[in-house]
């Protein structure tokens, strides 16, 4: 089983890097980490603190929007164009074997990518700060929990697209990861209400996805360290959740008809 | 023992979301298909051809009803090595070569690593794509696509071949060539079930078919028995208009074009006919026993039933 | 198809596996604790932020809104003698919707309010009253936000006075913004007036922590007027038998008092050398009388004049 997996994996991932938008993409974000020294040019403390904020915004922001679309032509584009239909029929594979194996490869192009990024990112680092000091330990942190974002967004959008079209799919993959951006609010919004309606948001509040909680920009930016604590928590949280979508996945996808 | 045994398998549908009117894409079938043989499903579009291999194949789950492939229920994974089949108008992976295309598939049927590069090569070279292997998919035409998807069929060597409408998108001389494969395969012992819509094919190639419309088997015969059917005429040609009046008489269907005349009569009345060609002085030109065709077989089974209306069923 | 056995082993999966996400946010949200509010003092500019907000700063707003009242309830709940971020966060709901009234009421009380009822610090909360009134003339009720602002923690009842006033005249006030001004500017008795101000604040509002602060004051102007009383019978008592009380008993037998008076909260008030005392100050975090020796008085002015009155 271990071999098919892999091969699916390795082939999504295939796929994934010859797939010329995600080069774009990447350009993109580098451009901006690049365009983001000009900016903060007002005073050296404010460059860096701008470099840091914009940079890895960008590559935030780009690497969901890159994870979003590829994730949803992971299963949405292949029942679509019935490239599946020789993988599945004829093959000794698992529905679910597919899925994991596409899952494993998208995750693996994102970790690339996220690497490329934060490359061309601590290269300017480096060149505006003259060095790397102990704070830019921090920006690993802070990379990393970017990462998880990664892996997070597209185990929901592979679950949007076993059941929808790739239109909807990156609709409510947006709209969650936009909700999931204020998970906290939320949370807080819900300890205000009451009777029903407490009962209704807190569910909502605690099922969706704890992007807010992944997202520590700022204070990466401002040089206030990450609790050890919180990066064990949210790695956990990351893999418990994803573990859950990609079961409902699983879960949906066998149950599918693909006429 | 039974390549393909199949019992009462159904499937219907759900017009829509909301609505409860049901459409039936297959009715109840009962149908096997014997190892060793090569077997043909005809049937015109919308008929269930396409829903029973799907349902075979398990991209589609049955309303009701049982089949076996190679011996193993539906939904067995392992005996998905020894099957090989062509979608429909296939599509695949665009950003890889014949070659890698063929490798991912071998691999994931199980094909050993150290086969996998010679079965490759070898199925690309039985479909005459050797030349193309190492270009991007994303280039090819629709015939290439073809071969291609011929070629991922067969690669690992399996026992029974499921092909939907295998001569689609190619030339006289690319279904020519997948006639052949087809007949080869057969000899290697592989068991061979096809779609079609086209007749001439299945006539040539098939042991026995079935014929499906609006999701019915209408009929299931040896076609060897079938084209049988129908001998016993005769088609003779000739110059010599003069003849004509003589052979109506002898119960000949005439129809002239200019001086040459082409004659329908029943096989006994061939010698009266040719006695009557030689006292008036007719010139013979040929004389044809006409062969059934597949069609005269299918029109039959299908009828005058309006092939174009969807086959709803009140729920 | 997938077999029941699956498809139960499925189910029960997903609910494992949310239960334990349920978990760990709860976990990771108080470690997270404070810095999405820290993060608050990194922000160079509302103006900024309601840019970038692309058109929904009016949700925007109603975030913020949200985090200024959690802020508060935990900052409260702790007794919190700090209350940094409350102004920053006020500031931004209020940049990126004006029309936020609510924000406005919350601010004129919770920024003014000595700790830990308040951030203490009366001129942002006047300032942020007036950029309220700026954005809405037509609010009449954050004028009495202004008077009380002026009145009770700036100590200016020229002031206080001037606003009641203004706000009296804005169509659709309710008399009693009238009465305030009036009796602002006739130097009426203070506990009167601060409990006819209070009971009116109690009826105009709809936000549960503002209702909670004014039930709370008038509650405190009942034990200013209860401990004032009993210190008159005391005094009176004093004069007629010469020494101090040591106990109600004495007062009640001497047939000036009915029974052990009570305060609010139930408890006994209790005399100490002869000073009218609450048990529990607390309870009381407004309170001017009945507080023990040492303690400073609180911020409203006594009948003889506008000078705090320190109580030995």
């Amino acid at each position: 089983m271990t071999g098919r997996l892999w091969a699916i994996a390795y082939n999504t991932f295939r796929e994934a890097v010859r797939d010329r938008v995600l080069y774009n993409l990447v350009l993109f974000a580098l451009l901006i980490v690049g365009a983001s020294i000009i900016f903060g040019q007002v005073s050296i403390e404010i460059n860096r603190i701008v470099l840091i904020n914009l940079g890895l915004t960008a590559i935030s922001l780009f690497g969901i929007v890159i994870a979003i679309f590829i994730g949803i032509g992971l299963v949405s584009k292949e029942i679509d164009k019935k490239t599946l239909y020789t993988v599945l029929a004829a093959r000794p594979v698992r529905r679910r074997e597919f899925i994991a194996g596409k899952f494993l490869g998208l995750v693996m192009t994102l970790t690339v990518n996220a690497l490329l990024m934060s490359v061309g990112f601590f290269a300017a680092v480096l060149y505006v700060s003259h060095g790397l000091g102990r704070g830019d330990l921090q920006l690993v942190t802070a990379i990393y929990f970017i990462l998880l974002e990664f892996v997070l967004i597209t185990a929901l959008a592979l679950l949007f697209s076993t059941f929808s079209t790739p239109v909807f799919s990156s609709i409510f993959a947006f709209a969650i990861f936009a909700i999931g951006s204020f998970a906290e609010d939320l949370r807080s919004f819900a300890s205000m209400a009451t009777g029903a309606a407490h009962l209704v948001i807190s569910t909502a509040a605690y099922m969706v996805p704890n992007f807010a909680a992944l997202n520590v920009v700022s204070q990466v930016a401002h040089g206030t360290p990450v609790e050890p604590k919180l990066i064990l928590l949210n790695s956990l949280y990351v893999l418990v959740y994803t573990a859950a979508v990609l079961t409902a996945s699983v879960w949906i996808f066998e149950r599918r008809n693909l006429k | 023992m039974a390549a393909i045994e199949i019992q009462g398998l159904e499937k219907v549908y759900r017009t829509g979301f909301f609505s409860h009117k049901l459409k039936r894409g297959l009715m109840p079938l009962t149908l096997s298909v014997e190892e060793g043989e090569v077997f043909g499903c005809l049937g015109p579009n919308g008929a269930g051809k396409t829903t029973t291999l799907k349902l075979l194949l398990g991209l589609v789950f049955p309303t009701s009803g049982t089949a076996t492939i190679l011996g193993r229920p539906l939904g067995d994974i392992e005996v998905k090595r020894h099957i090989g089949y062509l979608p429909e108008q296939p599509y695949f992976y665009d950003h890889l070569t014949a070659v890698e295309l063929l490798d991912y598939y071998a691999r994931l049927s199980g094909v050993d690593a150290r086969e996998r590069k010679r079965k490759v090569e070898r199925a690309l070279s039985r479909v005459g794509m050797s030349d193309a292997a190492r270009t991007q998919l994303r280039k090819f035409s629709k015939g290439m696509l073809q071969r291609v998807g011929i070629a991922q069929a067969i690669v690992h060597d399996p026992k029974l071949l499921l092909l939907d409408e295998p001569m689609s998108g190619l030339d006289p001389i690319g279904r020519r060539e997948v006639r052949d494969l087809v007949q080869q395969l057969n000899e290697e012992g592989k068991t061979v079930f096809f779609s079609t819509h086209i007749l001439s094919d299945a006539e040539t190639l098939c042991d026995r078919v079935a014929v499906l419309n609006k999701g019915e088997l209408k009929g299931v015969g040896v076609v060897a028995d079938l084209l049988r059917e129908k001998l016993g005429e005769v088609e003779v040609v000739f110059s010599g208009a003069q003849a004509v009046a003589e052979l109506s008489s002898l119960g000949a269907l005439c129809h002239a074009t200019g001086d040459v005349v082409r004659a329908l009569l029943p096989e006994r009345s061939l010698e009266p006919v040719l006695a009557a060609l030689r006292k008036n002085q007719a010139r013979l030109i040929s004389v044809t026993p006409v062969q059934a065709t597949l069609e005269d077989y299918f029109l039959e089974r299908v009828g005058d039933e309006s092939p174009t209306k969807p086959n709803e069923v009140k729920a | 198809m997938t077999t029941v056995r699956a498809q139960t082993t499925y189910a029960l999966l997903l609910a494992l596996l949310l239960g334990a996400s349920t978990l760990l946010v709860r976990q990771i949200d108080q470690v997270r604790g404070d810095t999405v509010l820290q993060e608050m003092l990194y922000i160079p500019s509302p103006k900024v932020v309601k840019r970038l907000s692309l058109g929904y700063s009016g949700l925007l707003a109603d975030v913020y809104w949200t985090r200024v009242v959690q802020y508060f309830g935990e900052k409260h709940k702790a007794q919190s003698k700090h209350y940094l971020i409350l102004e920053p966060l006020l500031e931004m709901t209020t940049e990126l919707d004006p029309k936020l009234l609510p924000a406005y009421h919350f601010g004129s009380v919770f920024l003014a309010q000595k700790p830990p009822e308040g951030a203490g610090d009366p001129q942002a909360a006047a300032r942020l009253v007036e950029k309220g009134i700026r954005e809405n003339p037509g609010a009449w009720r954050l004028y009495y936000d202004l008077g009380y602002i002026y009145w009770l923690e700036l100590k200016d009842p020229a002031r206080a006075a001037d606003a009641f006033e203004r706000g009296s005249q804005v169509p659709g006030a309710l008399p009693w913004m009238h009465v305030m001004a009036a009796a602002l500017k006739a130097h009426a008795g203070e506990t009167e007036t601060a409990i006819y101000m209070w009971t009116n604040i109690l009826k105009t509002t709809e936000d549960k922590n503002l209702k909670a602060n004014a039930i709370s004051r008038l509650r405190c102007l009942r034990v200013d007027t209860e401990v004032k009383l009993l210190q008159d019978r005391v005094e009176v008592f004093m004069q007629k038998s010469g020494h101090k009380p040591a106990s109600w008993q004495e007062l009640i037998s001497a047939g000036l008092l009915r029974g052990a008076p009570k305060d609010p909260a139930g408890k006994a008030y209790q005399l100490a050398d002869g000073r009218v005392q609450v048990a529990q100050p607390d309870l009381f975090p407004f309170i001017t009388r009945g507080l023990p020796p040492g303690e400073e008085a609180g911020d409203l002015p006594t009948e003889k004049g506008f000078k705090p009155v320190k109580i030995k």
